[in-house]
């Protein structure tokens, strides 16, 4: 089949302020009837560059061409008047609107607006391509995946024949995933062209025909995806040899730690989150916990810090590393109370900036979060948690140009480093993490593995909230998987598969609680 | 295919700005600022431009007494400012001020006529600031606890504590009013001069310097150094880090409205036995919303606060002097210190961003 060039990219730029260099002169082609994957680690570029062809940012330097014609895209409606059309990681849809009211959103049609025809049409693009959409379903009654659906429907309908999507499998089961990749594969064969970024290897490997690999801002080279594999690829990403195994020692001396029974826990409007969970957590181990977004795996973390109020029957003991017999019962109490009860529980939230750390705040300040009420005078003691922040940057490498640098301007990597690196000086018997490697890159998400795994090998109960299912499966030695607040299954990481895992991330789906 | 063309004015963040050329930026602001007032002053009223900025000028240091005038309205509004930086560092709207230093003022006059015979000065000085720290507190903790137990909004509960406030001074003012009929308290032991601020080295409004600054440095120190002072930065950056630490939110915002209110409070005190030896309803008079200004401009630093207070007290002085100098109306003296305050708030707009011209390169 002849492939035809859809855009051009010669020479785009685009800086940040005068240090940072998002892109540095790329140069590449888009083309029909491909699928593109558009791979780098966090940081590379692809999404500052994949926001010039839609509109967001306007480049530096540089020409773009739409079949053949040089463009100037300055805004997202000239991005749709070429034809560009992106889907992005977040979803920008109207809630109480149904599928067909949020595709004709914001389209300047004459005369009176028809839904119902515009129903017919999107009904037409869904049987062309095989999405699965309801156009009078309303957005707050679906699931992640359908809502991705309306997205990407809204962007045919414009009629976009290029389409970006920005990490769409991030939010998806493997399932879903699958169902998404055939979907793209009719587009494919349509002749629209596809970009897609996303950091899985394996589904690179999938669904695309060609990778083009970004590397700090500067474009290295693309390859047929025929011609390679994910080990070729993660070298040309990090730009050097990489070894991709995490090492997984056997548990050994494994004790409980933390023991969760009856957990149920209601939000502020009424919704239950957590049904009736119980586990234990072992120390000398890492207690995996996979699930769809919004499963109740941020609850039960919570539950366990003490931010959470728990119905009545529900019990979490603790028992602190070298005191076995003397268990600690964590229902009931507030962070404070837990922590003068002696508690030694390390807790690394998902929202890193919006929880566990003060963003205004350098180093010093957030290693002082955990220890600024020791002692009595008036005043706070800066001596320990400046040498602890120094030694925190030392040790993980922390970019930063000073322990009192405001964290909130760091990257997400090192903003992760000064949070981990915070917890485990605490020297815990219990380390929670949620989605702990989010938006690092592969040298940063290695570096989190082995400190989890250092504290594993201590004794410490590890509990690693996840959701790439490969390094789940590598990574924990056994894996909770919650489904609409129930735990649907606990299995054993080294004897199971993904489709196992997966298939449990549904288990419920039909009456339990939507995400 | 209908484009359209490269954009004529971009916006780029800058990511750092050497000190130097911040300042620069500054200093260019207020010199253009100076710039397109006189154009504004020469345009509208034909007077010379350098003759009515000597005015200003002279309005506020042209003699000791203004000079002195000028401290004291300075100091005032400094006190207000660093009664406000806790607070609006925890976020916590309070634009309850004008009520907090009414509450505090109503005690001290209070006060100062009931005791004001049988109690000697020092003493009674004692008394009417702690009475009017408590008085301020009080009208602080109010909307603080609401919000904290039943998470009302702050702004609107401040700003109607103020009225309230409004209403308590003018019921005082008629209780208390000499000479009768006059709607007024008139000045509070003029003849014995009980319960004034004493004279220290000759000058009336020393002692308004001292307990300001005292606080100001007081105040810097417990933002900055204090346990207190980081769980206030703490709450102020985000409620979900300050529980995850365990830090009560709630404690955190009652306790530092309490300060916040108390300082306000300690500022109507000022205002009554260090300033007017009166009350009315116009003794905050506006000033409460005015330091509101002074807390953000100078991001809380109390240090940065003095130089702020001074130049708006400057700007109003100014004004005042020139429309009654050139015969202007108010309306214009307000102009003209509009312009100014609108380029140096302006000016933080480019020490944060550059604007680069179409066709320009980004780099440079």
């Amino acid at each position: 089949m002849e492939l035809t060039s859809a855009i051009e990219l010669r020479g785009i730029t685009k800086r940040f302020g005068k240090k940072v260099i998002a892109n540095d002169h790329i140069s590449m082609e888009i083309r029909r009837g491909e699928i593109l994957s558009l791979l780098g680690e966090n940081g590379s570029g692809k999404t500052t560059l994949m926001n010039m062809l839609s509109g967001i940012y306007y480049p530096d330097e540089g020409e773009i061409l739409v079949n053949g014609n040089p463009v100037t895209i300055a805004s997202p409606k000239d991005a749709f008047a070429c034809g560009i059309g992106m889907i992005h990681q977040h979803f920008k849809l109207v809630d109480v609107f149904t599928a067909a009211e949020n595709i004709v959103l914001g389209l300047e049609t004459e005369g009176k607006l028809d839904l119902k025809a515009a129903a017919a049409k999107i009904r037409e693009i869904s049987d062309k391509y095989g999405f699965v959409i309801d156009p009078n379903k309303k957005v707050y009654d679906m699931s992640v995946s359908e809502k991705q659906t309306v997205e990407i429907v809204k962007v045919l309908y414009r009629g976009a024949d290029i389409l970006i999507l920005d990490e769409p499998t991030a939010v998806l089961t493997p399932q879903e995933t699958d169902r998404l990749f055939d979907v793209m594969r009719n587009m494919k064969a349509d002749g629209k062209a596809m970009v897609i970024i996303t950091h899985k290897l394996h589904e690179v490997m999938d669904v695309s025909d060609r990778v083009a690999v970004l590397r700090k801002g500067k474009y290295i080279g693309d390859v047929a995806t025929c011609d390679t594999d994910p080990q070729k690829l993660t070298d040309m990403m990090v730009g050097r040899a990489t070894t991709l195994n995490i090492d997984r020692p056997e548990p050994k001396n494994t004790v409980p730690r933390l023991e969760v029974k009856d957990l149920t826990i209601y939000d502020a409007l009424g919704v239950k989150r957590l049904d009736s969970v119980s586990f234990t957590a072992m120390g000398g181990e890492i207690l995996g916990i996979a699930g769809i977004a919004g499963s109740g795996q941020k609850e039960l973390l919570e539950a366990v810090a003490g931010l959470q109020t728990a119905e009545k029957g529900a019990s979490i003991l603790y028992r602190a590393m070298g005191q076995e017999d003397n268990a600690v019962e964590l229902v009931g109490k507030d962070p404070l109370q837990i922590k003068r009860a002696g508690v030694a529980l390390a807790f690394v939230p998902e929202d890193r900036l919006g929880m566990g750390l003060v963003g205004t705040l350098g180093m010093t300040g957030n290693m002082l979060l955990r220890s600024y009420r020791k002692g009595h005078g008036f005043f706070t003691n800066r001596k320990e948690p400046e040498q602890l922040a120094k030694t925190v940057k030392e040790e993980l490498e922390v970019v930063t140009p000073s322990v009192n640098f405001p964290v909130r301007r760091l990257s997400g990597g090192n903003v992760q480093k000064v949070l981990v690196g915070r917890e485990i000086a605490q020297d815990p018997s219990v380390l929670m993490t949620a989605y702990a490697v989010r938006g690092l890159d592969i040298n940063t998400s290695y570096t989190i593995y082995n400190l989890l795994t250092e504290q594993k090998m201590k004794g410490v109960a590890v509990v690693y909230v996840g959701e790439d299912l490969d390094v789940l499966l590598e990574l924990c030695d056994r894996i909770l998987v919650l489904c609409g607040g129930q735990v649907s299954g606990i299995v054993d990481a080294r004897t199971t598969t993904k489709e196992e895992v997966g298939l449990l991330m549904t288990k419920f789906k039909k009456e339990g609680a939507e995400e | 295919m209908k484009l359209s063309k490269e954009p004529l004015l971009r916006i780029a963040k800058r990511d750092e700005i050497a000190r130097p050329k911040a300042y620069a930026i500054r200093i260019a602001a207020v010199l253009l600022s100076l710039i397109v007032s006189g154009l504004f002053i020469f345009a509208v009223t034909k007077l010379n431009p350098i003759a009515v900025y000597e005015a200003m000028f002279d309005g506020a240091f042209g003699s000791e007494r203004r000079i002195w005038v000028t401290i004291r309205d300075a100091m005032m509004l400094l006190c207000i400012g660093v009664g406000l930086a806790p607070a609006f560092k925890m976020r916590f709207w309070n634009v309850g001020a004008e009520g907090q230093i009414l509450m505090g003022g109503i005690a001290t006059a209070g006060l100062m006529r009931m005791l004001g015979t049988s109690i000697p000065t020092p003493t009674l000085l004692c008394i009417m600031a702690v009475v009017s720290l408590v008085a301020g507190a009080l009208w602080g903790i109010v909307p603080a606890a609401f919000k904290a137990y039943w998470n009302t909004n702050e702004t609107l509960f401040t700003l109607m504590m103020n009225y309230v406030a409004i209403q308590l001074t003018s019921y005082c003012v008629a209780l208390w009013e000499n000479p009768k009929g006059s709607n007024t308290v008139g000045v509070i032991n003029q003849a014995t001069q009980a319960g004034w601020f004493p004279k220290i080295a000759d000058q009336s409004y020393l002692l308004n310097v001292i307990i300001v600054m005292t606080l100001a440095v007081g105040m810097f120190i417990y933002l900055k150094y204090s346990k207190q002072g980081y769980e206030i930065t703490v709450v102020g950056d985000s409620e979900n880090t300050a529980r995850y630490a365990g830090i009560s939110v709630k404690k955190v915002t009652i306790r530092t409205m309490a300060i916040s209110g108390a300082i306000c409070g300690l500022a109507g005190f000022v205002a009554v036995a260090g300033a007017s030896h009166t009350i009315s309803t116009s003794t905050a008079g506006g000033r409460g919303f005015t330091a509101i200004i002074v807390a953000w401009l100078a991001k809380f630093n109390t240090f940065v606060m003095v130089l702020i207070s001074f130049l708006l007290v400057f700007l109003e002085k100014g004004a005042i002097q020139i429309a009654s100098q050139f015969n202007l109306n108010d309306f214009a003296a307000d102009v003209i210190t509009g312009i100014i305050l609108f380029f140096i708030l302006g000016s933080e707009f480019f020490i944060n961003y550059r604007l680069i011209l179409r066709g320009k390169e980004a780099g440079k």
